[in-house]
């Protein structure tokens, strides 16, 4: 693999079941650089960050990060590597029987022996980074969406890690909460060097603060390309997605049986 | 994804290599637990916190059933023996029933209603939420952290519940018919002391408990864990539980009884 690259895809497919997810993707992400994937819901975005992270492997294919084959790993590699890595899921996941301040301390507990008062200070720092330093002592169901998804955020980076990954960090956020978060991941980025992959949706929001675009649809990548690169592209999709056309290369409607036929009208021909 | 199944026989070979196939699952989970209970003993204040959740919270229903359960046995046990005119072995009959039987298994089903459902609730609700995803991607191990101390949790109340149990049902029985119905307090607890054995009645009784504990916590944190994260898998794996939990505990008592008496 090359040697600037963080995390490289090879020719990689996955399914569940009989139901194909991904078919043949490549993709390298240089280290250092916020990437962000996109394509409508249920292309296989989500899958790729499984992918990554090693939570699923690919039937085919290899998943590099960091210069180890991500589905060769043994369990104990496998969270070696993990260290390296935050994630950021999209409905925060965030540990309903323990407070704020204890979730963002989960990961710095779990894996260093700093004192508790330490452990403390740390946590402190990666709330105010949130702006949530007020909200340690609040229990995560006392928290509104974009507070939580905040928590999970400070809690994500509290070990700094060299790689993030966000599912759908921007989904269901007001637009003060929306900035706030986009504001972050951009920083994060820009002030630890960290490499980030963000899979989403929003397709202004992500223009703003990312390095380079790759879109995803039905299960391969059909385009791909700097912000500005995507605003000027006149590819059928990149239009279709960015302008949030109905009628394009991407079919709105689930593959079903002709529609007159279904409902007893017209019996498939009409 | 299952083909709709042509006839009987085939529907009945699907169940059952589908119950073989989960009784390996449920093995390779045991061995998983056990692999990883390492993080469960040298950080014991984890267990410490589910022995209260599954063990300390548990014991209103096992004591008010257990004096219940005691002083049931002392009027029905008293109404049998006098006929017979042998109403002084009532401590001997009371103390027995609950050391050799009643206390193992019914601390037990109490256990899997009460402690084992609510392990696989929250066990399958957290992965619903993903909380389990997001520890492992924090590479902390979801059997390490959240399944041993559950499992562990489980075994180390069971017996301590089912000696609980026995203590409030002899404690029933002697109200019944020493208080209430006027038996000699001597004899009573003389009897009492004459029939029951240390070896064959206690240390049995404390095995079978013992099994018992193992069990529940087993099908309790694999249901759980196990469970389709979504409400409706979660509820029918909290069912799963309770009902497997049952079956399991009474089918393990006759075998153990088997050997033992």
């Amino acid at each position: 693999m090359d040697s600037d690259a963080f995390i490289e895809l090879e020719n990689v497919s996955f399914a569940y079941g009989s139901r194909r997810i991904l078919d043949g993707i490549s993709l390298r992400i240089p280290r250092g650089q916020l990437v962000a994937i996109m394509g409508g819901s249920g292309s296989g975005k989500t899958t790729l960050l499984r992918l990554i992270s090693g939570q699923v492997k690919p039937d085919t294919g290899r998943v590099w990060v960091d210069g180890q084959e991500v589905n060769r790993l043994d369990t104990a590699g496998l969270y070696a590597l993990r260290r390296k890595l935050g994630m950021l899921f999209q409905f925060g996941a965030l540990f309903t029987d323990l407070s704020v301040l204890d979730n963002v301390a989960f990961p710095i507990r779990e894996h260093t022996r700093l004192p508790d008062s330490m452990v403390r200070d740390l946590v402190l720092m990666k709330l105010q980074a949130v702006g949530l330093r007020g909200a340690a002592q609040l229990m995560p169901a006392e928290l509104s969406g974009g507070m939580a998804r905040r928590v999970a955020l400070a809690r994500a980076i509290a070990l700094d890690p060299a790689l993030m990954l966000y599912d759908e960090p921007f989904t269901g956020l007001d637009p003060i909460a929306l900035g706030t978060i986009a504001a972050l991941i951009k920083q994060l980025n820009d002030a630890l060097g960290t490499t980030a992959v963000m899979v989403t949706h929003d397709v202004h929001v992500s223009l703003s603060v990312v390095d380079h675009v790759y879109f995803v649809a039905g299960g391969r990548i059909v385009a791909g390309g700097t912000p500005d690169e995507v605003r000027r592209s006149d590819d059928p999709f990149v239009r279709q997605f960015v302008d949030g056309q109905p009628d394009g290369p991407v079919q709105l409607h689930y593959p079903a049986d002709d529609y007159a036929s279904q409902l007893g009208v017209g019996g498939g021909h009409g | 994804m299952a083909e709709p199944q042509r006839n009987v026989f085939e529907a009945l070979g699907h169940r059952l290599i589908e119950a073989v196939w989960k009784l390996g699952y449920v093995c390779r989970f045991l061995v998983d637990i056990l692999r990883y209970s390492g993080t469960s003993l040298r950080r014991f204040p984890l267990v410490i916190r589910e022995v209260y959740f599954a063990g300390v919270l548990s014991m209103i229903i096992i004591v008010v059933s257990g004096l219940f359960v005691g002083m049931v046995l002392g009027l029905q046990g008293y109404s049998t023996l006098v006929r017979f005119g042998s109403a002084d072995a009532l401590g001997a009959l009371v103390a027995l029933s609950l050391l050799r039987e009643l206390g193992p298994v019914l601390a037990a089903l109490l256990f899997a209603s009460r402690s084992g459902s609510a392990i696989t609730a929250e066990i399958g609700l957290m992965k619903a939420t993903e909380q389990l995803d997001a520890m492992a991607v924090m590479a902390v191990n979801p059997v390490a952290r959240v399944v041993a101390p559950r499992f562990w949790a489980g075994v180390l109340s069971m017996p301590v519940l089912a000696a609980i149990f026995n203590v409030m049902g002899i404690f029933g029985g002697y109200l019944v018919g020493v208080q209430l119905i006027g038996l000699d307090h001597g004899t009573f607890w003389s009897q009492m002391q004459n029939a029951v054995d240390w070896q064959t009645d206690i240390v049995n009784g404390l095995i079978k408990s013992l099994v018992f504990g193992v069990a529940v916590s087993l099908i309790a944190v694999f249901e759980g864990f196990d469970a389709k994260p979504t409400a409706e898998g979660v509820s029918s794996a909290t069912t799963r539980t309770v009902v497997t939990s049952a079956l399991v505990i009474l089918a393990l008592d006759f075998v153990l009884t088997a050997f033992m008496f």
